[in-house]
């Protein structure tokens, strides 16, 4: 429940702790998006035929695991108030890389300890042109999503490379003993515990929050915010790049066009979740349920026979609505504070 | 404080180096097409190089004057290829549909269509002051999913189009092709109206600083709702250009040219955080990122590196463009300190 008190220190008036602590604790965005999807999932068991059989299960979890594991990355940066667009494209990259060099000879062990490297690299690049050089990181990683895909692209052009031991491809698909959870939730599960700890129960992760607050007022209360960026973007990249091994193994291709748009994708996930565009705010609890929640919903419509392209529609219309509906509640509560007093005009800023 | 005197320096440098930038990446163009042309002739003087040259940056031309407009006011409008995709859609399906329709009608219709969607957007971002990012990344996926929804498998041909319609996309006029000549004017008129208008010198004043723009007592609501249908409304107009020029039409139209459309804009000098740049600097851009595209392949470079160059030249531009404010702080800096 950090989650709730860390949301609540952004404003850090006494209302907020004059509320019972059940409603600091249930009524959040976390728990409304946790809610729908539990909602989601109640009405697709029984009216969605094949849907509550426990192979669904395996199948949603494998298709959204490259979207959980990036989003994990992506939740902090968006919490610093900045974005990487870059992740789909080092995930590209990563795969192409491990397939070029397999195929070269080079043990596949060997190859993705490499290709991971590489994204770290190419996160660090991120993170130097965003820090040091002190661009902005949506005009950065909008080249770099360009600059990535086109070395992978480049790198194999439309050839796939296919031949890949099979112990991987099959661990990238195999479940735990005759039970249907697949082994790669545990790597997840890892990497969550990694995530949740560092952003909610240490320093950094502290510094993290702050920053997206206020940037020069963390930076004056000795939180080292270049530093703490470049971490986070080289992160990301790293965390992308096993995204895309993995992506790699589950379909058993390289390929230069492996996970494109897949950045959008995580974005929507990771803003449904209630983490706040601006900086500042947001929980990894919600960002999972997000991530779930446009899982199940893909899942069930597809075993339902809907196009699977409704679920564009419904990815889009959430997203707009979450963001909407909470800034129409901050408005409401605003009004609430202070009746008669007029809400100060915030300005929309860039994206 | 010497005003008067700093104050006209002062914008005449501004003015120069703004100059440099547009004046910066015409070179680079003019060097691309040179360096294609030394390399194979072909690549402008003959009829088909020489129509290709001016047709391909056509559409993506309409998309980044558009899209210029929405960044100098400190937004982004991610949705304008799914917004050209549907327009596209509707065009064909408006010939189709409705026989004999005039071509000047579906023009009109398709191009308010394409308003009322960047209205959309706009409502969305000015009325709940939420970030463009997350509102247009939204509907990129909403518009896309109506349009498959509404497509399916089905895609348009171009022997369903009518073939006057479909002669303006190859069509010329006087060894121009109808399409360019459209784009430019949509860019002189776009262009005229943001140096020379109150409502274009807004949307800078918006850009530069939406809280002050506020206080100052500009409509930002209007403007912000004006500058999202006119992204709209070029994007809508791009759609019937796109059904002229390749006749085909699936429901993946136009799909990923948000990316380009942003980055035809970056690369040409609009800074991604507003206030600054010109429609002009965004069109070269545009033009530039196709041309490179096209030149490669004639200076050896297998075509898959193709966005790996767009990617460094997005990098490069944004990189130069910060030296460029550096540079020009610490010169206003040092005018101020000599006039002390």
């Amino acid at each position: 429940m950090t989650a709730t008190t860390t949301t609540d220190a952004a404003v850090r008036t006494y209302r907020d702790y004059d509320r019972p602590l059940w409603q600091r604790v249930l009524l959040t965005r976390e728990m409304a998006i946790i809610a729908l999807l539990l909602i989601v999932a109640l009405i697709a068991i029984p009216t969605v035929r094949g849907f509550s059989q426990p192979i669904t299960l395996t199948f949603l979890l494998l298709d959204v695991m490259p979207i959980l594991l990036i989003a994990l990355p992506m939740t902090l940066i968006i919490i610093t108030g900045e974005i990487d667009l870059s992740v789909a494209s080092i995930a590209g990259l990563a795969s192409v890389l491990t397939g070029v060099m397999t195929q070269a000879g080079v043990p596949f062990e060997l190859a993705a300890v490499l290709a991971i490297v590489a994204g770290a690299i190419g996160g660090a690049i991120n993170g130097f042109l965003i820090t040091v050089v002190g661009l902005p990181s949506l005009a950065v990683t909008i080249g770099t999503l360009a600059l990535y895909r086109g070395l992978a692209v480049g790198l194999l052009g439309t050839t796939a490379i296919t031949d890949f031991p099979e112990f991987w491809t099959d661990l990238a698909k195999a479940r735990v003993g005759g039970s249907n959870i697949p082994v790669v939730l545990f790597l997840f599960l890892v990497l969550l515990v990694v995530f949740v700890v560092l952003l909610h129960f240490t320093p950094f992760g502290r510094g993290i929050y702050a920053i997206g607050l206020a940037s020069e007022a963390a930076r004056f209360s000795g939180v080292r915010v270049e530093r703490t960026k470049f971490i986070l973007f080289m992160l990301s990249g790293t965390i992308s790049a096993l995204a895309g091994i993995y992506y790699t193994l589950r379909y058993g291709s390289a390929r230069g066009d492996n996970a494109t748009g897949l950045e959008l994708q995580v974005i929507a996930a990771v803003l449904l979740g209630g983490v706040s565009i601006f900086g500042g705010r947001g929980a990894i609890h919600g960002v999972i349920a997000g991530v779930l929640l446009i899982g199940v919903l893909a899942s069930a419509l597809r075993l339902a026979n809907v196009t699977s392209d409704v679920i564009n529609i419904i990815t889009g219309v959430l997203l707009v609505l979450s963001v909407v509906t909470s800034s129409f509640l901050a408005w409401l509560r605003k009004r609430r504070r202070a009746p008669g007093g007029t809400p100060r005009v915030e300005a929309s800023t860039a994206g | 404080m010497t005003a008067t005197i700093e104050k006209s320096d002062v914008t005449k440098r501004l003015r120069a180096v703004g100059a440099a930038r547009e004046f910066g990446i015409l070179i680079a163009l003019l060097l691309v097409i040179i360096a294609a042309t030394i390399a194979n002739p072909n690549f402008l003087f003959s009829a088909d190089g020489w129509r290709d040259l001016l047709l391909t940056p056509s559409i993506l031309v309409l998309l980044a004057v558009g899209q210029a407009i929405v960044i100098i006011t400190r937004n982004v409008d991610l949705s304008v290829g799914s917004v050209l995709g549907l327009s596209a859609y509707l065009c064909g399906r408006l010939f189709i549909d409705l026989e004999g329709i005039p071509i000047i009608a579906v023009f009109v219709i398709v191009i308010v269509f394409g308003g009322l969607l960047g209205l959309v957007n706009g409502a969305l971002v000015a009325f709940a002051k939420v970030p463009s990012l997350v509102i247009t990344l939204g509907t990129l996926y909403a518009y896309r999913g109506i349009n498959v929804l509404w497509t399916g498998g089905d895609r348009i041909n171009a022997s369903d189009l009518p073939r006057d319609f479909l002669a303006l996309g190859t069509g010329q006029i006087l060894f121009i092709p109808i399409l360019t000549i459209i784009a430019l004017v949509v860019l002189a008129v776009a262009g005229w109206l943001m140096k020379n208008t109150r409502g274009g010198r807004e949307f800078y004043a918006i850009g530069s600083d939406p809280a002050a723009a506020e206080l100052y007592g500009l409509r930002v609501t209007r403007r912000l709702l004006t500058a999202f249908v006119l992204s709209g409304a070029l994007a809508g107009l791009g759609g019937v250009l796109y059904a002229a020029r390749y006749g085909t039409i699936s429901s993946q139209a136009g799909s990923g040219w948000e990316l380009d459309a942003v980055g035809a804009a970056v690369i040409g000098g609009v800074a991604i955080f507003g206030g600054s740049g010109t429609v002009w600097g965004a069109a070269i851009g545009a033009v530039l990122l196709l041309t490179i595209n096209r030149a490669l392949p004639i200076l050896g470079i297998p075509d898959f590196w193709q966005r790996a160059v767009v990617g460094a030249l997005i990098i490069g531009a944004i990189v130069l463009d910060r030296v460029l404010a550096i540079r020009q702080k610490r010169k206003l800096l040092e005018a101020r300190e000599e006039g002390e």
